[in-house]
């Protein structure tokens, strides 16, 4: 035997879930760590989001008339917070990515932890992480002119909504993240699919605007459905397309999403996880 | 067995390897690159499943009781796999608390591993501002953590510089004398001499011999008398000459202008040899009698030089069936 005195017993006393939440809530330690260490990440996310604001609020907004008139940056804000958002799930497969490629992995898969954390851990961080962009946007929001209507409560259900679709992109990510052979590949896959996600919606145009065949994509579009929501509760312009179901119950219908996004993409990105041992 | 498909070809990483680990004993496995090493290890340290066969570590089934396995093991592979962004100290402390420790007990072992591993200094820095030789250190207290019972060390030299190296020896010297249970791949000859009590060499997912240092050494032959002689144009003289002496065939490097020949008449055959070529007037730059070296081993046994890939004639591997086993 080598095992020594000091080998520790304590190993075998967790229970699985304590254990699970536990090495869960490590890692995501281990990955905000990594933020105030590169703060250029943090720096040129939020460079990007205000890069849109300012392009759409001053260089296309006036060309965009709303239907039933509005401020048009009041219009954009809610837009451009769902489209950060969205491109949480770019952060998370780029994270992931990195991680398998630089060996961590390894590492923790011969450690005795949950074997969930790895990625319980990514998405929380990522959600913690976009969580503090977010409030960074809207203040530059509150410079550009935008503002809420409807006060503190419904500021705050915008927010958690915000947060929970926030962990549905990075499910998302997880499994893109997972499946991509590099961390090249991952950065150029991701735009792919995020960027008809944000542009095929209402975040920048009225989805009037859009020829029909499209309209109604753009309309069950989470990106659309998240932001019609948050214009709807913090009382910012919010022209309907029509009168149909996701334009009516825009919360709903993002919370459903929320839900299928998590219950699609959580098993396919553990599974992925799993398939790493083959 | 390990076996990779693809859609035309099936490579064999692993086919039947058996091999053993006492405990308290460090077992070197030794071949080049593509060998089949890394594939043992990652099956050993449950990141990757075999496709038949059975291992256990410390009586745990790699398959089965993966997590037991786990708080048993320790693992350094070939890449430092630590965070770039936390400085050693954190590190360190991540992997204790993953491995269960509490985070005193974590912290605690963190402080014990950086000031065992000359990292004490360097342990509130970022890993990002480490050389290569420290990054590895810190992999290495990494997988010490726990107080594993078995510690795998993949290639742990491999793209150091020869200080880097000699350091990372030294550590692993200390872990042997603390009475560690070893296993370490290398594709460095000299290292598994120097550091293994037992040596297998693989080549295509086998092991194709086993033993001590001295045993495989012996496989070879003993001794043998080197000359390295002065001009090109004497080479067939003093060819014949060592002919003579030896026992065997001479072995004729015209480039080095390099002749070795086997003996079993140890000093006096060489004193012999330096007579007879006195005799005739051939000059000499080197003379001696030397051990035959791992790569001598590896040369016979593998027909190939330990440095060129396995890898080349993966293609080919054929499909089949088989059994392969593995226990530590």
């Amino acid at each position: 035997m080598t095992a020594r005195a000091t080998a520790p017993r304590s190993r075998e006393g967790r229970g699985g879930l304590r254990q699970a939440v536990g090495d869960g809530l490590i890692v995501t330690w281990r990955n905000l760590k990594r933020i105030p260490r590169i703060p250029e990440l943090a720096i040129f996310a939020v460079l990007q989001s205000i890069m849109f604001v300012l392009l759409f609020a001053f260089v296309f907004g006036g060309a965009i008339p709303l239907p039933g008139g509005g401020n048009y940056r009041e219009y954009l804000m809610p837009g451009i917070f769902a489209q950060t958002i969205v491109f949480a799930a770019a952060t998370t497969a780029i994270g992931m990515s990195e991680d398998v490629h630089k060996g961590i992995i390894d590492r923790f898969r011969s450690l005795p932890m949950a074997r969930s954390a790895v990625l319980v851990g990514r998405t929380l961080s990522d959600v913690v992480y976009n969580g503090g962009i977010l409030i960074v946007l809207m203040l530059s929001g509150l410079v550009v002119g935008w503002t809420i209507r409807t006060g503190i409560p419904p500021l705050l259900e915008g927010v958690a909504l915000l947060l929970l679709f926030t962990f549905a992109m990075s499910w998302i990510g997880v499994w893109l993240g997972l499946s991509v052979p590099s961390v090249e590949v991952a950065q150029q896959a991701v735009f792919i699919v995020l960027f008809p996600i944000t542009f095929v919606s209402n975040v920048f145009v009225p989805p009037q605007t859009l020829p029909s065949w499209l309209q109604p994509i753009a309309e069950w579009n989470p990106t659309s459905t998240l932001t019609a929501s948050l214009r709807q509760l913090w009382g910012n312009p919010n022209p309907f397309v029509s009168t149909g179901f996701p334009s009516q119950h825009p919360v709903l219908v993002t919370l459903i999403w929320v839900v299928v996004i998590v219950a699609i993409f959580a098993p396919l990105g553990i599974r992925r996880y799993r398939l790493m041992s083959r | 067995m390990k076996i990779y498909r693809s859609r035309k070809t099936e490579v064999r990483a692993l086919d039947g390897l058996d091999l053993t680990v006492e405990e308290g004993t460090v077992l070197g496995l030794l071949g080049p690159n593509g060998a089949g090493k890394t594939t043992t290890v990652r099956i050993l340290a449950t990141l990757l499943r075999a496709d038949s066969g059975r291992a256990t570590v410390a009586g745990f089934d790699v398959a089965h009781q993966a997590q037991q396995v786990r708080s048993v093991i320790g693992l350094s592979g070939q890449y430092a796999a630590v965070d770039e962004n936390l400085t050693g100290r954190e590190n360190l402390w991540m992997f204790g608390r993953l491995y269960q420790l509490s985070s005193g007990e974590a912290r605690q072992r963190a402080g014990e591993l950086l000031e065992q591993f000359g990292l004490t200094d360097a342990a509130d820095r970022v890993v990002k501002t480490y050389s290569g030789g420290m990054r590895r250190r810190l992999d290495l207290a990494g997988a010490l953590i726990g107080h594993p019972r078995l510690l795998f060390l993949d290639e742990p030299t491999t793209g150091l510089d020869p200080q880097g190296r000699l350091g990372m020896w030294d550590v692993i010297r200390g872990l042997v004398r603390d009475g560690a249970t070893l296993l370490l791949t290398t594709q460095y000859l000299e290292e598994a001499d120097e550091l293994a009590d037992t040596i297998a060499v693989v080549d295509h997912g086998k092991i194709i011999a086993r033993g001590t240092a001295d045993e495989l050494k012996s496989q070879v032959g003993g001794e043998q008398i080197e000359v390295v002689i002065h001009a090109a144009t004497d080479l067939a003289g003093a060819r014949d000459i060592l002919a003579r002496a030896g026992i065997g065939k001479p072995h004729i490097d015209e480039h080095t202008r390099r002749i070795s020949v086997p003996t079993n008449s140890g000093a006096q055959g060489l004193i012999q040899v330096v007579r007879d070529l006195d005799e005739v007037h051939i000059q000499i730059s080197d003379i001696g009698l030397r051990r035959p070296t791992l790569d001598d081993v590896f040369l016979t046994l593998t027909g190939h030089d330990a440095g060129l890939a396995a890898g080349e004639d993966e293609g080919s591997a054929t499909p089949g069936s088989g059994s392969g086993g593995k226990a530590a």
